[in-house]
């Protein structure tokens, strides 16, 4: 059987972008899909996009920085769908744009970029993981970014919070090697979305990844977890050549 | 976390133990529970997520009034209990009664009105809600206008993550599977390091108090459970290698032994729980239990007489009281189990 048949995954940030490319690739596996944002309209496109393609969605609309919102986002999803396998922590948040350097970032949008990137991801894996433990079946994957790792100039916010982030997922392997639930951290490359025009406006298109192709190779990783050890970070890129040959 | 329930998790969970084959008791904390179990064991619990079931509503007059949610609104008619003004600082029983309303009256929650589509003959609490919207905008409508059930004893509100278990998955319980509280994350782990296997059932658990006597002793009322073909198998393999079936709560004890009753075995899938244990049921699968401190006079105690001789649960419910233990929700703790006590935890046990 199709691995994403008899599977139920959140997505946050699920309503554009990467996020709403792995709903497709998802949900037309088969998976039973809950896709979380913050912005209703958003949300609502995205749902209609699906729908157009056969796959259906629920759509939650939530802040994943918001800590009231944890419970209502697991609960709601919990509610129609049933327990969560798979949980993709995609959502996140640049802090002002244009992207500045330390020197000119408020406290306020380092708190509000750890918040969501970071936080939020805590707050959702907390929620969810001794569930998957005692099911016996779970996986978490957080998607972070080159910025995790190089120190790029004026990307102070949210380069620290994908740090965090991928030592967030580290963390959570350690602690749950015993178990049946799985962690990665996944680096999906540069890719052709609207957060990546907010970062950097004067990117050649042509030179980014359609967020189609990295959602692929991303769904690729997340059917053969058995390859990485739980707790690695992924670059996508590493599965493009079985996806795209 | 609130002040309240975080300095009584700062105050650990004492366990009672009591071998139900020797009716030896003991007192021990909820951390050594994976001492007191081995790789033959299996521990069930309730992974029901606790809703956020009591709702501010106005009748069409605007008289206020507490909807408490009896089940999840996962039908179009929801069975709920109607509590009048006042709110969750006065004890249940002492509430005013709600205005006296009739089938086809409205209950305005937030921007949505909820029609009553019937009332009990039990108690005029009791009704069933219609809810004019699809299943998952009864839940957006919940987690937005819900909060959780709220205690008396509890000064602060309790926010809705106070009042879930380490493992709640799909949201059926409208109070907190309590007798999981001691099963924290570590605990979970140790018991994975020790061999000890969990599964899982998700029971739909009701109400605790109604502030209504007739209604009150009517409880539980029949209650919806799910059992995975998983739990079935580690069931079965459990009692075939001479292990114990531990419930974690009377709920997972009300479904495996009513699942048991109605097909000689415990068999997967969904069905309404109605059986009520007590002294005279001989439960079929089910070894003993982790569970709250009860008292005599509550149906979870009478549930405890299904496991253990009368002399014993009262010497365990008066060393219980003499010693102060706390019985509520947010409590400590006790362990009915055979064969806890006899050889010394860690010995061999006869299977």
């Amino acid at each position: 059987m199709n691995w994403a048949d008899d599977t139920t995954v959140l997505i946050t940030g699920g309503s554009r972008g990467l996020g709403l490319a792995l709903a497709h690739e998802l949900g037309e596996r088969g998976a039973r899909l809950a896709l979380v944002s913050p912005h209703a309209g958003r949300l609502s496109a995205a749902a209609e996009q699906l729908s157009a393609r056969g796959v259906r969605a629920l759509t939650i609309r939530a802040d994943v920085g918001d800590k009231e919102a944890i419970h209502r986002i697991v609960g709601q999803a919990q509610a129609v769908l049933g327990p969560i396998d798979v949980l993709v922590h995609n959502a996140s948040t640049l802090g002002p744009t244009p992207l500045r350097s330390l020197l000119d970032t408020d406290c306020e949008d380092v708190t509000r970029a750890l918040e969501v990137n970071l936080v939020g991801p805590f707050r959702l894996t907390k929620a969810l993981a001794a569930g998957m433990l005692v099911r016996g079946r779970g996986l978490i994957a957080h998607i972070s970014s080159d910025a995790a790792v190089e120190s790029y100039p004026d990307w102070g916010a949210y380069g620290l919070s994908k740090a965090a982030l991928d030592h967030l997922s580290r963390q959570w392997a350690a602690e749950l090697s015993n178990t049946p639930v799985r962690v990665l951290s996944i680096d999906p490359g540069e890719m052709d979305t609207d957060m990546h025009r907010d970062a950097l406006p004067g990117a050649d298109p042509s030179t980014l990844l359609a967020p189609q192709l990295v959602a692929r190779r991303i769904v690729r990783i997340l059917e053969n977890t058995a390859r990485y050890p739980s707790g690695a970070r992924v670059l996508a890129t590493h599965a493009a050549e079985e996806v795209e040959s | 976390m609130t002040a309240a329930a975080s300095a009584q998790h700062a105050a650990g969970t004492r366990l009672l133990l009591v071998d139900t084959r020797s009716d030896e008791i003991a007192e021990s904390e909820s951390s050594a529970i994976p001492r007191l179990l081995d790789a033959r064991d299996l521990l069930v619990v309730n992974d029901a997520a606790t809703l956020p079931a009591s709702l501010v509503g106005f009748t069409a007059c605007g008289e206020q009034l507490e909807i408490r949610l009896l089940e999840g609104p996962y039908q179009e008619t929801t069975r709920a209990v109607l509590l009048g003004r006042g709110d969750y600082h006065i004890k249940t029983e002492l509430r005013d009664p709600p205005p006296v309303l009739a089938p086809g009256d409205t209950i305005a929650v937030g921007p949505v009105t909820l029609q009553i589509c019937a009332v009990s003959r039990l108690s005029p609490r009791l009704v069933e809600l219609r809810w004019p919207l699809d299943l998952a905008a009864r839940f957006v409508l919940l987690y937005r206008a819900g909060r959780p059930v709220q205690y008396s004893y509890v000064e602060q509100p309790l926010a809705l993550w106070d009042v879930q278990t380490t493992f709640a998955a799909r949201p059926w319980a409208v109070e907190m599977p309590s007798a999981a509280r001691p099963l924290t994350g570590a605990l979970l782990l140790a018991l994975a390091t020790r061999g000890v296997e969990v599964a899982t059932l998700t029971h739909a658990a009701g109400l605790s108090s109604s502030g209504d006597a007739a209604l009150d002793a009517a409880l539980p009322l029949p209650e919806r459970y799910d059992i995975p073909p998983a739990t079935v198998r580690r069931i079965e393999s459990t009692r075939a290698r001479g292990g114990r079936v531990v419930a974690v709560g009377t709920s997972v004890v009300r479904a495996l032994e009513d699942s048991a009753l109605r097909h000689g075995v415990v068999r997967a899938g969904e069905a309404s729980a109605e059986l009520i244990l007590d002294q005279d049921t001989t439960p079929r699968v089910v070894s003993g239990l982790l569970t709250g401190i009860h008292a005599p006079g509550e149906s979870h105690y009478k549930l405890l007489a299904a496991f253990t001789r009368s002399a014993t649960l009262a010497r365990a419910a008066a060393l219980a009281e003499g010693h102060g233990y706390r019985m509520h929700e947010f409590g400590d703790a006790a362990l009915f189990l055979p064969d806890l006590l006899a050889s010394g935890a860690s010995a061999p046990r006869a299977a």
